[in-house]
């Protein structure tokens, strides 16, 4: 558990560099490292984390090494789309009972799952999770994926983030490290490019990243590998020879980020598919960074024209909403990137953010969404659903936008909701994306529904006005 | 007699159980004002959290100890301690539901003498709180196992042991947690039509049932009421639903001396009829003619419905109580159970399946058993298998997320037995068109 512990520090190490390497430690690791309290946490554990940061790499079979809860009650709870590979929506799990612990038959049984799993789904790659229970009787799945990976000349990934070492965000974290330890840089591509990118924490949730690959296509630019949203193990494992990175949801990867550039030399930045300008500015520092790496410049002023185009496109088309929706007032309880960038989108056809909530932001998500809002007092820290509830009917607020966990507490106030997290229907990114959350946020602020819900019972007093 | 047959894969692929902890959890919230308290990992509360929520579309209270590192080196006792206060200081609510994970389990920690423990060292806080601690280590059972154990674990708990005078009208009722909000609701009025005052433990309308409160509810509204469940030994009969009850129905006998009888399912004609004889027993009186009219409109329903379920073969794959529910009920309609699996092989209930065999196993055993069924009947995780298949699908059980209403669909008595041929022939009739008469 020690060298787990040793990790844990060394995934963490991304805060202490630029921008928040001023700020005290505490301050540093306030954010990822949020102590887990005993009868008010929320939130999931790092297993979950990582598991949600890898199992979108589509045809990989993600094997959980634990007992059935880790697995069984969370399979299938994301909507990540494939554009081929179906084989990461089948789920796999060791399912240890009570003999395999007793008798120590895990590793064994573990073993046997991996041969069963390679025969029966000809898998390009098996990641095995480790979880509480497994790390916690000691199986060492490093080395039972070594002697797999040998015996089946098959790539088995150890994903060493039981559910005990903390947060989701820190599982996030240790999937980034798998990856760069046993995935990233183990494949040489055929044919490397000028114009290879990276996509780092971009999720494809929805077939959102589907929404603003189109743009990158049209300017020539290549996404080899896009992590972990519809990727393919072997784009994965080629990723080293990319010319340059984004890192969409920074909190995620960040540190994976950093770590390509220093080994091998990929430059990056945190940017955002959210909003108009948000896009904009993405594609243009891609292009940046490119032609910096030796693109041709000509990228530069391509990225100008496609940019100016979009952004007139997309302002027309969003000019309907604008009368429908200015001045109504946002309550947005989200995570991430989200806390600022969507902030930004909803301001930019004229909403009023009436709060913001910055859990999991990392210190520079936080310092972009007090620059956009320019007042402190809107941005909150994780509150109870009591508070939430509260805050919500104090600042009058017309829609609360956010993920599925809190979303009773505006539907049992009888106020809009509408989901942006991890389960939502529609794609938010990119130009397209835009409109289409400005139709949803109407759809559901002016729903003829509202004022009959709230009409008081015929067996109450009529209220006289 | 169906011979159950036991896993052999080292792989389960595409799992069919939810654990045992979330069971618990699930008969906690049909206590009025409780939180279930999970005593493990944070996700083992946020998994259970999340499933729990996409079933049943509502805000659910759910909380965890968190147990980090340290606490997995040095044992929970100290963060099960800081849970419980900070609960009670914050929400006040009249039960803690402890459910103890594989974490803890695995490292044979005596939660038990630490809930006494902390009982006993801040009796003064927890005043008016009853803290109740249920053993179910995941890599133990399955929902119904956990269900059972808290359900046992709350009787044992709070139920007054000494001597009560009977109340000849009250009876005690346990149901199973394959019983949906609108069967708990029809179970309380058609007993209460007999004239007799049910006690349904736990009850999981309510909270769970989609009604609003007025204002925000850190705890489960609605449910059994403590003083109730304190009382029941002042039932003249206790009725347990599902052979998993016959654990909690024991603990009561045991404790209160109420006798119980047990019915392995309330779907069906006769399995119906058997239940009405008792309640016109207990009570003394007569059937009412509102379940009079009930029974009438199922013999009907069963002579429309049987032309479509004769000889459909059905590939069925539940907890052990529902899969005897359901492969009962098809079977008594003229269907084939051509596969039947279920999630752990310890319940008596599974030999009573009418299938040769049940294997205890995961939906990919389902799917390799299920591609010439007529049917597939499981939760919403068969979807993929399913449509895979190309067979059509009957969402029963939980979870169910991708089906708005499950918890009103009634399954059982007369009404939900009606309900459930008209679901059952509506599919089978949608994907296998019968011939063109009668129109």
């Amino acid at each position: 558990m020690s060298s787990l512990n040793a990790k844990n520090k060394d995934a963490f190490h991304e805060l202490a560099s630029e921008k928040s390497g001023s700020k005290g430690p505490k301050a540093r690791l306030r954010n990822c490292a949020r102590p887990m309290a005993p009868g008010t946490a929320v939130g999931g554990c790092a297993f979950d984390g990582a598991k949600v940061a890898l199992q979108p790499i589509t045809d990989v079979a993600h094997l959980i090494h634990g007992p059935l809860a880790c697995e069984g009650n969370s399979w299938d709870n994301r909507g990540a789309a494939s554009s081929g590979p179906t084989l990461w929506r089948t789920s796999f799990t060791t399912d240890l009972t009570e003999i395999d612990i007793v008798m120590g038959h895990s590793e064994r049984k573990l073993f046997k799952a991996i041969r069963e799993i390679k025969d029966g789904y000809a898998p390009a790659a098996i990641f095995v999770y480790s979880t509480c229970v497994t790390a916690m009787i000691g199986d060492d799945i490093d080395v039972v994926c070594k002697r797999a990976t040998d015996e089946f000349a098959l790539p088995v990934v150890p994903v060493n983030a039981p559910g005990f070492v903390g947060s989701k965000n820190l599982g996030n974290k240790l999937a980034g490290e798998a990856l760069l330890k046993h995935v990233i840089g183990t494949v040489e591509p055929d044919e490397p490019g000028l114009c290879d990118i990276n996509i780092l924490g971009e999720f494809n949730l929805s077939g959102e990243f589907w929404q603003v690959k189109p743009l990158l296509d049209k300017l020539g630019i290549r996404v080899r590998a896009c992590i972990p949203g519809d990727a393919r193990y072997l784009q994965v494992a080629s990723a080293h020879r990319s010319r340059a990175a984004m890192t969409v949801c920074s909190t995620a990867f960040v540190a994976l980020a950093r770590k390509m550039q220093e080994r091998w030399d990929i430059p990056f930045f945190e940017g955002s598919f959210y909003g108009i300008s948000g896009t904009s500015e993405a594609l243009r520092r891609i292009a940046d960074l490119l032609v910096k790496k030796g693109a041709d410049p000509s990228l530069l002023h391509r990225t100008e024209i496609l940019v100016a185009e979009e952004e007139e496109k997309v302002w027309k088309r969003l000019e309907a909403y604008r009368p429908r929706l200015e001045g109504k007032r946002v309550l947005l309880n989200t995570g991430g990137v989200k806390s600022w960038s969507v902030v930004h989108a909803l301001m930019e056809i004229g909403m009023e953010i009436v709060g913001t909530s910055v859990k999991k932001s990392t210190l520079e998500d936080r310092e972009r969404v007090k620059q956009t809002l320019k007042e402190e007092n809107l941005l909150f820290e994780s509150m109870s659903p009591r508070e939430l509830f509260s805050l919500l009917l104090d600042r009058k607020a017309d829609i609360m936008l956010s993920g599925g966990r809190t979303q009773y507490i505006a539907l049992k106030a009888k106020l809009p909701w509408l989901d942006i997290n991890q389960e939502r229907h529609h794609a938010y990114a990119g130009y397209e994306g835009m409109v289409q959350l400005a139709r949803q946020i109407d759809l559901a602020i002016h729903n003829p529904m509202w004022p009959q819900v709230r009409e008081p019972a015929p067996w109450e007093p009529a209220l006289v006005v | 007699m169906a011979r159950v047959v036991s896993q052999t894969k080292s792989a389960a692929v595409n799992p069919l159980k939810s654990s045992q902890p979330l069971g618990a959890a699930f008969a906690f919230l049909g206590v009025d004002g409780a939180i279930p308290l999970l005593h493990g990992s944070q996700g083992c509360t946020s998994f259970a959290l999340a499933l729990l929520v996409r079933h049943f579309n509502e805000a659910i209270p759910l909380q965890t100890t968190a147990m980090n590192e340290a606490a997995i080196i040095v044992g929970g006792a100290d963060r099960l301690e800081e849970a419980i206060l900070s609960l009670k200081a914050r929400t006040r609510p009249r039960l803690i539901g402890i459910c103890t994970t594989a974490s803890v389990e695995a490292r044979d920690e005596d939660v038990a003498g630490d809930v006494e423990n902390i009982k006993r060292k801040r009796a003064i806080e927890l005043v008016g709180t009853e803290v109740v601690l249920a053993n179910t280590p995941d890599f133990d059972g399955a929902i119904e196992e956990g269900w059972s154990k808290a359900v046992t674990a709350v009787i044992e708990a709070i139920a007054r042991s000494d001597k009560q005078y009977r109340n000849p009208r009250k009876i005690a009722i346990l149901p199973g947690w394959n019983l949906t909000v609108a069967d708990i609701e029809h179970l309380r009025e058609t007993a209460v039509s007999f004239g007799l005052d049910p006690v349904i433990l736990p009850d999981v309308s309510g909270a769970l049932d989609g009604s609003i409160p007025e204002e925000w509810m850190p705890t489960t509204y609605g449910g059994t009421k403590l003083e109730e469940i304190c009382d029941l030994g002042a039932a003249m009969q206790c009725i347990a639903i599902g052979e998993h009850m016959r654990r909690p129905a024991e603990a009561l006998q045991r404790l209160t001396g109420v006798p119980y009888v047990l019915f392995r399912s309330l779907t069906g004609l006769e399995n119906v009829d058997r239940f009405i004889r008792v309640l016109a027993a207990v009570s003394r009186k007569q059937t009412p003619l509102n379940v009079r009219r009930n029974r009438m409109q199922l013999q009907d329903a069963m002579l429309d419905g049987h032309f479509h379920m004769a000889g459909k073969k059905i590939a069925i794959a539940s907890e052990p109580d529902q899969l005897f529910q359901f492969s009962d009920f098809f079977t008594a309609m003229g269907a084939e159970i051509a596969a039947a699996v279920t999630t752990t092989g310890t319940s008596k209930a599974l030999e009573m399946v009418p299938a040769k065999t049940v294997k205890v196993g995961d939906l990919s055993d389902l799917e390799s058993l299920a591609a010439t069924a007529d049917l597939i009947v499981t939760h919403s995780h068969g979807r993929e298998a399913a449509r895979r298949l190309g067979v059509p699908l009957m969402r029963v059980g939980f979870p169910m997320f991708d089906r708005f209403g499950s918890q009103h669909k009634l399954t059982i008595l007369y009404r939900g037995t009606r309900d459930v041929i008209f679901d059952f022939a509506n599919i089978i009739q949608t994907n296998h068109p019968p011939n063109p008469w009668p129109t």
